[in-house]
């Protein structure tokens, strides 16, 4: 079967000014793309930095997997273009730990809050914000996490919500 | 290094210190890339891996993970039934994953030696041979401490990573590798009795979680090949159609794209079926895609290919329209069904084809060069896998390196190949390694799918409120043409012994829908069976459980039955009943379900409790009790249970593949809802039931659970919801 086109042809020299690289900031660390400023945070953390935690799973923002926080508020990466991620600060899945384990993350383990594992980082970042905001969630709280989750982790997930709130306001060690 | 060769099992296991000192227990081909063993012994068929032990002089220990981990918790099992015959302490286990490897022949032909789901489907051969690894490294130990102490070995034992002698004289483990490398083992060791066991039986935590909660764990998606090109394909959205045209001018001036290609068939006379996009990064490859003019060819008879048309012909052959396929026949039923009965009733259910829709969308990385390649993809038949990718490039399988890295989920759909098939052949094609991507809309569009079934069930009930007359007719797409009712309609199906006229007629429903199997499958005829049943107490007035308990404790049991399984099932209907209080009446809108399945070897038993008010469902609490067999790791099998449910109550209640004009009509997750937290029980709560029995794979706790879930919704709203998914059913019938 023929095809349709041609191969492409040396295009001519269109002097366009390329435009300025948008600066981020990612884990504390500032970073530059100068590619398709429409291109989603996504697939720059993964592509480009290849912080490979934060994950795809779907390409509408619905399955929380790619979820980080930006400025400390939760954002699915793969609905943040990096025009409108520029100048902002990004923390992701392998930036929440310092010295030691968040909270969130310590509570994720206590629990075995695992199984295949592929949401966990997105669902350990809406913790983290669902915290942030209400340190005692109520049951409606935890029901508007809209990560989803295959493999069924939810009574481990919501369990380890639990001892992560517990952790945060330093109630039980 | 010395040899062990174990003629039994034709296993190769080689004994040896590394470059560092450490112990090493682990099959020829792993111990050293150049095997210095005759070739005749090699053999040039591959099974799956071996086993891989290796113990560093500061009695660290780690210990290989033979087969793929997709959520199913063989990272963690198999490893421990290594540790539990070495006698560490597990807190000093390092897991880690093996790549397929190259072992000697085993036989040949064991497709699958290491669970393709779970530590339940892995042959117990191979799980023999993890312990023997795990022995016949303690074996060595054992004689070097003897060696040491100049004592008999039989005074020694082992205990958490060191020997012990009589006297209470201790040496580590890692005091003891360089002299134990130097002995080699007999080719069979006793095992531990189970009784002995100290960490198998124990909840054991997922061995990688601290790299999967700091987002260090590598899947498949995020492996990323040194000069991969990434590829995505446009495949042609219409069964058995092809492409036609495509301009693909708009998608070369995108910047990152390299190459556009036509989706290669498998051979040279298969027309292309998609258009496939390489691009130096994702986003050029989507947006590469994006810019596609496509054009398809659809087939003439496209519109047959419709979940109506599904339907309609499954009521006409219900209706009478084909003799179908006798599958049971007790007494006669027909005739029973014709005379007065103190009830009569029938009710067709109708359940929708699922997807698979694994978190992670199938992916895998190949490089192909002169001499050989490397796939890294998450498999679940890895073997397969092997064969495959020779048969595609003609090269040699031991010359084909597969790398497992986790896998975002399974539920089998790993076990095709068919982004791998791709993959290799787009990396043919473009003479370079290639990382294939499928993508969301990819992955709902072209899985193989649960097949769809309407079942119509029929039965009368004499003044004793017992079934006289049973009759079950189920319309469904068969997986395979030549055992058409496998796994759909089986003649041991409850209540199948129970009841003295009987009759189950399966009727075969032509599709070009793909289809796969597993647990789902149990799941369809479970919930018309375990609905029906319920249907039935209700309109003679009896507790649902009762009803069921009293066909399966009837005294004596009924000739033909298994009196061990009835037992069994009733044993985890009565567990589950207890644990969500079956006998306080509930009010207030509030309503209880309950079901049970059982299968060759087990049996699994759900209850619900739920309410329905403002048109929103609310699910307090899931109970699940199972009877499985030997469990390893409680804590994980806990969790495949819990999942099971949940599984099952995302199915019932939201899911749902529709075709129309041969294509799939569902686009994201937003048209194909997966569990979440405010779909999720308040409550979940698992009780197993473990026997030294052979072990069956939790995920089959699926089957319960839909129709406990639609009794609980009957019995909190009184409407009886037939055709699923329920929610939208409900909210229409409410």
């Amino acid at each position: 079967m023929p095809k349709s086109t041609q191969p492409p042809a040396a295009t001519p020299a269109a002097r366009v000014q390329p435009p300025a690289p948008l600066a981020i900031s990612i884990n504390g660390k500032p970073y530059f793309h100068d590619g398709d400023p429409a291109m989603p945070l996504l697939w720059f953390l993964r592509d480009r930095l290849r912080l490979t935690g934060t994950k795809y799973g779907c390409d509408d923002g619905g399955c929380g997997a790619c979820s980080v926080l930006v400025d400390g508020k939760l954002a699915r990466a793969c609905a943040v273009p990096m025009s409108a991620a520029a100048t902002h600060q990004v923390t992701t899945i392998e930036g929440l730990a310092g010295d030691t384990l968040h909270p969130v993350q310590q509570a994720w383990i206590e629990h075995d809050a695992i199984q295949c594992g592929y949401c966990q980082a997105g669902q350990i970042m809406a913790a983290v914000d669902l915290l942030r905001r209400k340190p005692r969630p109520g049951e409606d709280d935890i029901a508007a996490i809209g990560n989803l989750c295959r493999c069924g982790s939810q009574p481990q997930v919501r369990r380890a919500i639990a001892r992560a709130a517990e952790l945060l306001r330093g109630e039980r060690k | 290094m010395s040899t062990g060769i174990d003629h039994g099992r034709r296993r190769l296991l080689r004994i040896g210190l590394t470059a560092t000192g450490a112990l090493l227990v682990a099959p020829c081909a792993w111990a050293d890339p150049t095997p210095n063993v005759p070739p005749e012994l090699l053999g040039d068929d591959l099974t799956a891996l071996g086993p891989f032990v290796r113990i560093e002089r500061d009695s660290r220990v780690v210990i290989g993970a033979p087969a793929c981990e997709v959520g199913q918790g063989v990272f963690t099992e198999l490893p421990m039934l290594v540790a539990e015959e070495l006698d560490v302490d597990w807190a000093r286990v390092r897991v880690v994953q093996l790549p397929y490897g190259y072992v000697a022949a085993d036989g040949g032909g064991d497709a699958t030696l290491y669970g393709a789901q779970g530590p339940a489907a892995t042959l117990p051969a191979a799980l023999a041979q993890l312990r023997q690894a795990g022995a016949s490294a303690r074996w060595l130990l054992l004689q070097a401490a003897a060696r040491e102490w100049n004592l008999p070995p039989e005074q020694l034992r082992t205990e958490a990573g060191t020997v012990v002698a009589g006297d209470g004289r201790t040496l580590s483990y890692g005091a003891l590798v360089r002299s134990a490398a130097t002995f080699t083992p007999p080719a069979q060791l006793p095992l531990k009795a189970a009784s002995a066991y100290t960490r198998v039986g124990q909840p054991t935590s997922t061995a990688d979680a601290q790299a999967i909660v700091t987002g260090a764990r590598v899947y498949g998606i995020d492996t990323y090949g040194p000069d991969a090109l990434v590829a995505v394909i446009a495949r042609c959205p219409h069964l058995g159609g092809s492409l036609a045209r495509f301009d693909d001018s708009a998608a070369r001036k995108i910047a990152g794209v390299v190459e556009v290609l036509e989706l290669p068939g498998a051979d040279a006379a298969a027309a292309a079926t998609g258009v496939v996009v390489l691009a130096r990064h994702t986003w050029a490859a989507l947006q590469g895609r994006a810019a596609l003019v496509l054009e398809w060819q659809v087939p003439a008879d496209a519109a047959a290919t419709s979940s109506s048309a599904l339907r309609a012909s499954a009521h006409a052959a219900l209706d009478g329209a084909g003799p179908g396929i006798v599958v049971r026949k007790d007494g006669d039923a027909a005739r029973q069904r014709r005379r007065p009965a103190r009830h009569r009733i029938e009710a067709r259910y109708e359940l929708p084809l699922l997807a698979h829709a694994l978190m992670e969308p199938l992916n895998a990385l190949v490089e192909l060069k002169q001499d050989g390649a490397r796939v890294v993809a998450a498999l679940q038949d890895p073997d397969g896998a092997s064969r495959l990718v020779a048969r595609l490039t003609g090269l040699q399988r031991k010359d084909i390196a597969i790398e497992l890295p986790r896998g975002g989920g399974g539920f089998g759909r790993r076990l095709d190949h068919d982004a791998l098939t791709e993959a290799v052949l787009v990396a043919k094609a473009a003479g370079k390694p290639i990382k294939l991507m499928w993508t969301r809309g990819d992955d709902l569009q072209h899985d193989r799918y649960r097949p769809f079934a309407v079942h119509w069930l029929a039965a009368s009930l004499d003044d004793h409120k017992r079934i006289t007359a049973w009759t079950h007719h189920c319309a469904a797409t068969p997986l395979d043409p030549a055992t058409p009712n496998a796994g759909l309609l089986g003649a041991g199906d409850f209540p199948a012994g129970h009841v003295a006229h009987l009759e189950q007629v399966f009727h075969p429903l032509a599709t070009r829908v793909p289809l796969a199997g597993g647990p789902w499958l149990d799941a369809l005829r479970a919930f018309a069976v375990q609905c029906f049943i319920d249907e039935l107490a209700v309109v003679s007035r009896q507790d649902p459980l009762r009803f069921r308990l009293a066909m399966l404790e009837a005294t004596p049991p009924p000739a033909g039955t298994d009196a061990d399984a009835s037992a069994r099932l009733a044993r985890v209907l009565r567990e589950c009943a207890a644990r969500i209080d079956w006998s306080t009446p509930r009010s207030g809108g509030q309503g209880l379900g309950i079901a049970c399945h059982a299968l060759p070897g087990g049996c699994f038993a759900h209850a619900f409790e739920v309410s329905v008010d403002d048109g929103q469902l609310h699910i307090q609490r899931a109970v699940c009790v199972a009877d499985i067999g030997r469990v390893i790791n409680p804590l994980n099998t806990t969790q495949q249970l819990a999942g099971a449910t949940l599984d099952g109550i995302a199915a019932t209640l939201q899911q749902a593949i529709t075709f129309k004009d041969a294509r799939v009509q569902q686009r994201g997750l937003a048209d194909y809802p997966l569990p979440r937290l405010g779909l999720s029980p308040r409550t979940t709560q698992v009780h197993v039931i473990a026997s030294d029995q052979a072990a069956i794979d939790p995920a089959w706790a699926i089957a319960s659970a839909g129709p406990a879930l639609a009794n609980a919704v009957y019995a909190a709203t009184t409407v009886r919801v037939r055709k699923l998914p329920l929610l939208p059913e409900l909210m229409r019938m409410l």
